[in-house]
C-alpha cells in the first residue's frame, strides 16, 4: 500500500492556520515581554543585600530551569486548582510561559548588569550627568547591545515552547493544528504543513533580530 | 473508584523515571554519533558539506520539538515503517539532539586555535589524524559545559514524549493524576524528580564553565 500525498484538503482550512501562527506570535511576544519584567526584578532580587529574598530568587530560577515545561504548564493548569487557583487554558499558558522566560531572562539579564563596570558611572556623573541621564546616555546602550543577542534568542525559543501549550488545549498553532487533525485526518501533512510554519516564523524573526542588531548595535567596542 | 495517593502511587511515577533515564541516554548516544558527523560537514573545507549541515542545524533549531516528533511518529507509518512508540520517540530525539549537539561541536571545533591545525598540516598530518589527535581532544575540553548543559534540556524534552502516548516519568505522573485526583502532588512529585536528576547536571557544567574561563 502506498499512501497518497494529499495537501490539498488543507486549503480551506489557511485562515485557521494564519489565527495559528497569529496566536503563536502574540503567546510569544506577551511570554517574552512579562519574561523580562519578572528577569529585571529577579536579576536586582539575587543581588539583595536580604538572604531570604535571595534564595527565593535562586530557587525560582533553580526550579524553572531544570524542570520540564510541560509539567509546569501541568502544575499550573491541573494541580493549582486543588488548592483554589484556577486558570483558563489560556490564561495558564501565559502564566506558565512569562515565569519561564522570566527564569531564563534573569541570568541574561545579570551578565548585562555585570558587563557595565563602575567607571562608566562615574564618567557619567564627572560630566554632570543626572543619574537618569547616565542610565539613558552611557548604559543603557552598552547594556542592551550584550543580551540583546541573547534576548532575541530567547524570543525564538518561546516561541518554539509554545507549541506545548497545546497539551491544555490553549489555542495557538498546535492545539488548531490537532483541531484540523481530527476533521481531516491528515495527520502527517497537517504536521508538514504546521512544521514550515514554525521554521518560517523562527528564521524570519531570527532574520529580523539581526538586521536590528546590526543596524542599532553595531558599532566598534575597544 | 479513586485511589489514594499513596506508596504504590509514588512508585509507579519512580518506575516512569527508568523510561526516561533510558531515552535520554538513548537520545544522547545516538544524537553524539550523527552530532559529531553533522559537526565535521559544518567545520569541513567543502561548502556543499557545510551547507547540509547548516539547513539540518536551521531546520530542527527553527522548529519545536514537539513538531519534530509528530511528524517522525505520523510519517514512519506513511513512509511504510510501522514501529512502536519506543522506536519513534527514540529516533526523534535523537535527529533533535544531534542538531545540537552538532552545533555545540562546531563551536568547539572552530574555538581551536587555528594555528594548530595548520601546523599539523604542516607536519604532514592527514585530514583524519588532525581531526583525532590534534583538534577533536581540545575541542573536546571545551565542549564539556555546554554538553553537559544541552543534556539537561534533553532530559526536560523527553517529557514531551508523553504527548505521543510514551509512558515515562510525566505520562505516569499524569495517570496518577488522573486516578488518585491529586494532580498537585502527582505534578509536584514528578517536578521534583527531574529537578534531583537535573539540578546536579546544571550545576556540574556552571562549574566546568568557570573552571574554563579561569583559565583562558
Amino acid at each position: 500500500m502506498t499512501y497518497e500525498f494529499d495537501f490539498s484538503v488543507l486549503l480551506p482550512y489557511w485562515e485557521q492556520f494564519l489565527r495559528g501562527c497569529w496566536l503563536t506570535v502574540l503567546l510569544s511576544t506577551i511570554a517574552i515581554l512579562a519574561g523580562l519584567s519578572i528577569g529585571i526584578v529577579t536579576a536586582l532580587a539575587k543581588q539583595s543585600p536580604i538572604a531570604w529574598v535571595r534564595l527565593a530568587a535562586t530557587t525560582y530560577v533553580e526550579a524553572i530551569r531544570n524542570t520540564p515545561f510541560l509539567v509546569q504548564v501541568f502544575f499550573i493548569y491541573f494541580g493549582l486548582p486543588a488548592i483554589g487557583i484556577s486558570f483558563q487554558p489560556w490564561s495558564a499558558a501565559v502564566l506558565a510561559l512569562s515565569l519561564n522566560c522570566g527564569a531564563f531572562s534573569a541570568e541574561v539579564i545579570r551578565g548585562g548588569i555585570d558587563a557595565i563596570s563602575r567607571g562608566q558611572f562615574e564618567a557619567g556623573a564627572a560630566l554632570g550627568l543626572k543619574r537618569l541621564q547616565v542610565y539613558r546616555y552611557i548604559v543603557l546602550k552598552p547594556a542592551l547591545r550584550i543580551i540583546f543577542p541573547a534576548l532575541s534568542g530567547q524570543f525564538v525559543l518561546a516561541l518554539l515552547t509554545t507549541s506545548i501549550v497545546s497539551s491544555i488545549s490553549a489555542e495557538e498553532l498546535t492545539s488548531i493544528a490537532q483541531s484540523i487533525d481530527t476533521l481531516t485526518f491528515r495527520s502527517f501533512e497537517i504536521y508538514v504543513v504546521t512544521t514550515v510554519l514554525y521554521l518560517v516564523m523562527a528564521l524570519g524573526f531570527a532574520h529580523i533580530f539581526k538586521a536590528v542588531d546590526r543596524a542599532y548595535f553595531s558599532y566598534p567596542v575597544k | 473508584m479513586i485511589r489514594q495517593f499513596g506508596l504504590s502511587e509514588i512508585l509507579s511515577i519512580l518506575a516512569g523515571v527508568q523510561s526516561t533515564v533510558m531515552l535520554s541516554l538513548v537520545a544522547f548516544a545516538g544524537g553524539g554519533i550523527v552530532g559529531l558527523a553533522i559537526a565535521l560537514m559544518r567545520t569541513s573545507e567543502r561548502s556543499w558539506l557545510q551547507r547540509i549541515a547548516s539547513g539540518y542545524i536551521d531546520f530542527f533549531q527553527g522548529t519545536p520539538l514537539l513538531m519534530q516528533l509528530f511528524l517522525v511518529f505520523y510519517g514512519l507509518p506513511v513512509f511504510g515503517y510501522k514501529v512502536g512508540p519506543w522506536t519513534a520517540v527514540s529516533i526523534g530525539l535523537t535527529l533533535h539532539a544531534s542538531a545540537f549537539l552538532g552545533e555545540i561541536w562546531r563551536g568547539s571545533i572552530q574555538a581551536v586555535p587555528k594555528g594548530q591545525t595548520e601546523a599539523a598540516k604542516a607536519l604532514g598530518l592527514s585530514y583524519f589524524n588532525r581531526m583525532q589527535d590534534v583538534v577533536l581532544p581540545q575541542a573536546m575540553r571545551i565542549s564539556i559545559a555546554p554538553t553537559v548543559s544541552f543534556l539537561v534540556q534533553l532530559i526536560k524534552g523527553t517529557s514531551l514524549a508523553a504527548i505521543v502516548g510514551f509512558v515515562e516519568l510525566s505520562r505516569s505522573a499524569q495517570m496518577i493524576a488522573s486516578t488518585t485526583y491529586k494532580p498537585l502532588l502527582a505534578y509536584g512529585f514528578a517536578a521534583i524528580v527531574y529537578f534531583i536528576i537535573c539540578f546536579p547536571l546544571s550545576r556540574f557544567s556552571m562549574k566546568i564553565e568557570k573552571r574554563f574561563q579561569v583559565k583562558t
